[in-house]
């Protein structure tokens, strides 16, 4: 039993138990959206384009999600604009802006004195979460909660078939946008247990593993939140005892979770698909 | 009386007027000067090659594209209204949908319904008698449960049909209804398309399959950029007529 509760005795430890498992549910709701949508790319890029945010935020001495929204829509924004403008195909117009957005980031890390450290931002910072982090975090996985309960229906619809959403009257540019706002708050909240880089993972592995075992979109989006949550509390575990970067055990154990899923899922797993043809 | 056999909204305006409709992507010119009259209760083919803007206008009728210029009025409303309304329905093809989507038949129909309900869309009663009725009009009661994923092609039309049947729409949009289709769909459709008829509604078939658009349409719309000409069957579906919408090639009929 030390091994479970020793941990539970620093209180960094608790809080870091605490915030990567809210963060790894809130993600593993919106990846079933991601996944179904196929936006993995946008979500990778949401999450880069953050990062000047972030920086500018901090350097105003304002909360950091507000300046990660604003430029995580900007980016959506400008991809969208781009792409309306001229003859580039989208995945291009996505590669090219949200790695503007990340080196214009480094380069204002570099440049504005702060206390930010790079490779918090880069890579997370659970295990040194601070109170008013904390809050910030607790406030954005609220609202998200909320709004993808609220909506969660609609969005299924426009996930599925926009053009029948749109001819019954549901505003679908309304659903795009709201989407898009939820995607910039969750990345934020992801930024701070796995940092910019392996939040995409967060917000797109779930929903695969999950996609692979069901049909059904309710049980889905709890299976998603289950492999979720559970990835988060194990990855910090291990990181603990194998005093290793939390980030990367987190990712690696959804990794794990996929693969096993990807084995021996009942129906789409590799296994029992080939299974079901020599029979 | 269950909701989904209640009678559809009768209308002294004719179900879609299109005036003098254009339509450009970005300066590219899609549509010109398109317009048309449809009243309640008929069933109309609207024939094109590939890029002569069916698909354009249907898109115009669901409010997808925006107009540059001219009107369209369904049952006398602008299109957002009506849709409001619930009256339009649009049945894509299957080519279309993502048929892997984790939703049973039961879910897609149920879909029909989302436009009548509260923000949270918690089905009442009322919502699931006429999803029920809507299912088993198409023949797909015994399917309900399945992932649409396990559906042949034309059983996945038809729930698609009785997503439209559930949502009590006054206007149906179809977009190639017998691409890929058994032949028993087939019947069933054209089956329930004469209900339609005979209920109010007003059927606009987008097609290039032209023996089904004399076997049962009453009018046909022939449109290439515009509207070259629409009236009743017999008299617009001339061979002149059809050289002028294939550019002087007429497919086989």
């Amino acid at each position: 039993m030390t091994w479970l509760l020793d941990p539970l005795t620093h209180a960094f430890m608790v809080r870091a138990l605490l915030v990567s498992a809210l963060v790894g549910g809130v993600c593993g709701l919106l990846s079933c959206y991601m996944t179904l949508k196929g936006w993995a790319l946008m979500g990778d890029a949401v999450s880069h384009a953050v990062m000047p945010g972030v920086v500018v935020a901090y350097a105003l001495g304002l909360p950091f999600s507000l300046g990660a929204f604003v430029f995580g829509v900007g980016s959506v924004a400008a991809i969208g604009f781009v792409k309306q403008k001229s003859r580039i195909k989208e995945d291009t117009v996505i590669g090219l802006v949200f790695t503007g957005f990340f080196a214009l980031g480094l380069v204002l890390v570099s440049k504005v004195r702060s206390n930010i450290d790079l490779t918090h931002i880069l890579f997370g910072n659970v295990l040194g979460i601070s109170s008013s982090d904390l809050q910030q975090t607790l406030l954005i996985t609220a609202l998200v909660v909320v709004l993808l309960l609220v909506f969660r229906r609609d969005l299924l619809l426009f996930c599925f078939d926009p053009t029948h959403a749109r001819s019954i009257g549901i505003n679908t540019g309304l659903l795009h946008y709201l989407l898009l706002s939820v995607l910039s708050l969750t990345a934020v909240a992801g930024l701070q247990t796995v940092g910019v880089i392996l939040v995409v993972a967060m917000l797109v592995t779930p929903g695969a593993t999950a996609y692979l075992l069901t049909d059904r979109f309710d049980r889905m989006t709890v299976l998603a939140v289950a492999s979720s949550v559970l990835s988060s509390v194990i990855g910090v575990y291990v990181s603990y005892w194998s005093d290793s970067s939390t980030a990367g055990c987190i990712v690696l154990v959804q990794t794990g979770l996929f693969l096993l899923a990807f084995l021996l899922a009942p129906r789409y797993g590799i296994l029992n698909a080939h299974r079901s043809q020599a029979s | 009386m269950s909701p989904a056999m209640q009678p559809i909204a009768t209308c002294p305006e004719p179900r879609i007027a299109v005036e003098q409709l254009c339509v450009d992507y970005n300066g590219e010119v899609a549509l010109y000067d398109a317009s048309l009259t449809l009243p309640a209760g008929c069933i109309c083919g609207l024939v094109g090659m590939n890029g002569a803007g069916k698909s354009t206008l249907f898109k115009a009728l669901t409010g997808f594209v925006r107009p540059s210029h001219g009107r369209i009025r369904i049952n006398g409303l602008s299109v957002l209204a009506a849709q409001q309304q619930q009256a339009v329905a649009y049945v894509p093809q299957s080519e279309g949908i993502d048929c892997q989507f984790p939703v049973s038949v039961w879910d897609v129909v149920m879909m029909g319904r989302y436009g009548s309900m509260n923000l949270l869309r918690i089905p009442r009663p009322s919502d699931r008698v006429a999803v029920r009725d809507a299912l088993q009009r198409v023949d797909l009661l015994d399917l309900a449960r399945r992932p649409i994923g396990a559906l042949s092609g034309g059983q996945r039309k038809r729930a698609f049909l009785a997503r439209a049947i559930a949502q009590r729409a006054s206007v149906l949009l179809l977009d190639e209804p017998f691409n890929g289709v058994d032949v028993r769909t087939e019947t069933l459709m054209a089956q329930l398309f004469l209900q339609f008829r005979s209920e109010g509604r007003t059927i606009l078939i987008s097609t290039h399959d032209l023996s089904h658009v004399s076997d049962f349409c009453d009018l046909v719309v022939l449109i290439n950029r515009t509207v070259l000409a629409y009236g009743n069957t017999s008299e617009v579906f001339t061979p002149e007529n059809l050289a002028r919408t294939f550019g002087g090639m007429v497919p086989k009929r």
